[in-house]
């Protein structure tokens, strides 16, 4: 430091001014309406993939998600914000049944995908065709075209061979934006790849199966601001081919790829519009709050 | 920067952290640390010395490569083909039995663990065995293997009773020695896989049997190969069971004519009752056999522990 200007005094949070606790049941009465116009089924011209309806979703006796209305619509990323523990993976994860598998996890409500409640689905068919991507870039300790060939290969086996596999593993590769630089090195192993090539490798595994709905569970948290504009970029591109649902603790990444945003609040959906609509004119206060970054 | 934010008197000093600096507890317990460490290697190389001064000196092609004289004096004639023969037969059984069984068990105690209570039971049994003498297996198995309804693994004598004892008989309680180890170490390899990962997988579309097989087995080899050789190594170097179970014929007896089973039904030796046979403690009183074919067994242990150390490396850095 050249200058000798002194470093700006450390601001002190006022408490005496700090926002009231929001009553939600006020709060939520006065954006209600308007919130349950915008998820309504023909709020948009674009055609719905998923609907959720009135989902509620309880580890044991604690609630995680709480009547919660969405649509998640075709060509379209719906980003769902929220501070942490307020059910947004768990809602996530609930959408290709991944819940599941914790053994506490009881959901009342429906999921469908084009009109088909997905518990009347094949568990294995439906997380084929909405698949997800994690927190944490997960590759198996495999070779990168094992990888993404795991995916389309019939259950264990090694059918079809690697010929069939080479131009649908190369096709997923490409919409992940990884070929060009792993193009010639199919067979390494896939845990020798940066982290951010890891979180696009873990992407093309996702499309690999040509999803409808793609899942994504706040992918860059893990990752460089460099990986995380690849990334990004990577989910505007692919917004034509399947609808998205990312879950983000960024708010500045919900603005720049999100075409709706939902807010999500102990469970509870406080907020969904469009994404200027969210971010400039939020209609419930706890939103305001939120974007305004009062708490979070 | 100026001059006035500029910290006074810097000296810029080497880093310090010498032992010297130490307090002295820390630099006692760093000696002793290093005492033992040489000791240790001490003992380690002293025994591998005197087992190759002792083993090179008696050790020959011709005794390895020649059967046990039949009937004749051990100290003047023959040589022990036969019992590295046994070795590696009854490993190969022992093994190929412990193999699957340790591997199923900790993938069923790890990735589904029910009945809970069922599951416990089996961690303490098999917990129990590890603990267990193998001469109580032995004795135990030679109870059990002359029950007239184990007659096909070994063979039945003139009288009628079934005698028990076979390369099969004793390579089934030999895997009882096997299967802890196996089974601790695949547990273990499996518990190390992340959980993210199964889920991955899981997110795919994928049944928990393909994640099992196409990513945790994978994933876990390292480990199950690690189990695999100490367990070999144990089973190689059991000299009780093989007493009680195999027979003391130095001889690879076979019974029957089938080729393959013929053997297996069959008694036999091994390196270890072959040298406990030619010890001034057994019969044959030929130490300097008894020192030779010791010293082929070392070698046999030690080539295993590499070799599978090498494949478990290279599988290892076939998929990070």
């Amino acid at each position: 430091m050249s200058s000798s200007t002194p470093l700006p005094p450390i601001r002190r949070i006022n408490t005496d001014n700090a926002p009231t606790v929001v009553d939600p049941r006020n709060d939520n009465l006065a954006a209600a309406d308007a919130i349950a116009a915008a998820v309504a089924p023909g709020a948009s011209d674009r055609p719905e993939r998923m609907r959720i309806e009135d989902l509620s979703i309880a580890y044991g006796t604690k609630p995680a998600v709480r009547n919660v209305t969405l649509p998640v619509r075709e060509g379209e990323v719906l980003a769902l914000i929220g501070p942490s523990g307020c059910g947004k993976t768990t809602l996530l994860r609930s959408l290709n049944r991944l819940t599941e598998l914790t053994a506490t996890a009881v959901a009342t409500g429906s999921i469908t995908l084009y009109g088909e409640n997905i518990h009347e689905l094949e568990a294995t068919d439906l997380r084929r065709r909405v698949s997800m991507v994690f927190q944490q870039p997960n590759p198996f300790p495999m070779s990168i075209f094992d990888n993404v060939a795991y995916a389309i290969r019939e259950q264990a086996s090694r059918k079809p061979n690697k010929s069939t596999l080479l131009p649908l593993v190369r096709e997923a590769l490409e919409d992940a934006g990884l070929w060009d630089e792993v193009g010639d090195n199919l067979d390494h192993p896939a845990l020798r790849l940066s982290g951010g090539q890891q979180q696009r490798l873990c992407i093309a595994r996702a499309l690999a199966s040509k999803p409808e709905v793609l899942l994504m569970d706040e992918p860059c948290s893990a990752l460089d601001p460099k990986s995380t504009e690849i990334i990004e970029e990577l989910i505007t591109r692919l917004r034509e081919k399947v609808a998205i649902v990312i879950v983000t603790h960024n708010l500045q990444q919900a603005h720049r790829v999100g075409d709706h945003v939902a807010f999500m609040y102990l469970g509870e959906l406080v907020e969904y519009g469009a994404v200027e609509q969210v971010f400039n004119s939020p209609r419930a206060e706890r939103t305001q709050n939120y974007v305004g970054g009062v708490f979070g | 920067m100026s001059t006035a934010l500029k910290p006074p008197n810097v000296v810029h000093r080497r880093g310090k952290d010498t032992i010297k600096s130490w307090p002295l507890a820390d630099r006692m317990a760093y000696y002793a640390c290093w005492a033992v460490g040489i000791g240790l290697c001490f003992i380690a190389g002293t025994l591998i010395l005197f087992m190759l001064s002792k083993g090179l000196k008696y050790v020959s092609l011709d005794l390895i490569f020649s059967n046990p004289a039949v009937g004749a004096d051990q100290s003047q004639t023959g040589g022990f083909l036969a019992p590295i023969l046994g070795t590696f037969i009854l490993t190969l059984v022992g093994t190929l039995i412990a193999l699957p069984l340790g591997v199923g068990t900790a993938i069923w105690i790890v990735e589904y663990g029910r009945p809970t209570r069922l599951a416990r039971a089996v961690e303490s049994g098999i917990e129990v065995v590890a603990g267990t003498p193998s001469i109580v297996l032995g004795i135990f198995g030679l109870l059990l293997f002359s029950n007239g309804i184990f007659a096909f693994m070994s063979f039945t004598a003139l009288g009628g009773a079934v005698v028990g004892r076979s390369f099969l008989t004793a390579g089934a309680m030999m895997s009882l020695i096997a299967l802890p180890l196996i089974f601790t170490t695949t547990r273990e390899a499996l518990q190390q896989v992340p959980a993210q990962v199964r889920e991955a997988s899981y997110a795919l579309g994928k049944t928990k049997w393909s994640t099992i097989r196409k990513v945790l087995i994978p994933t876990a080899r390292p480990g199950i190969l690690t189990g695999t050789a100490l367990g070999m190594g144990r089973i190689a170097g059991d000299t009780a069971i093989v007493v009680i179970l195999l027979g003391a014929t130095l001889q690879l007896e076979k019974v029957g004519s089938a080729p393959i089973v013929s053997t297996l039904r069959g008694t036999g030796s091994t390196l270890t009752s072959y040298v406990y046979n030619n010890s001034p403690a057994g019969e044959g009183n030929a130490p300097q056999k008894a020192y030779a074919a010791a010293f082929v067994l070392l070698i046999l242990v030690l080539v295993l522990n590499f070799g599978i150390d090498l494949i478990a490396r290279r599988s290892k850095k076939e998929t990070v």
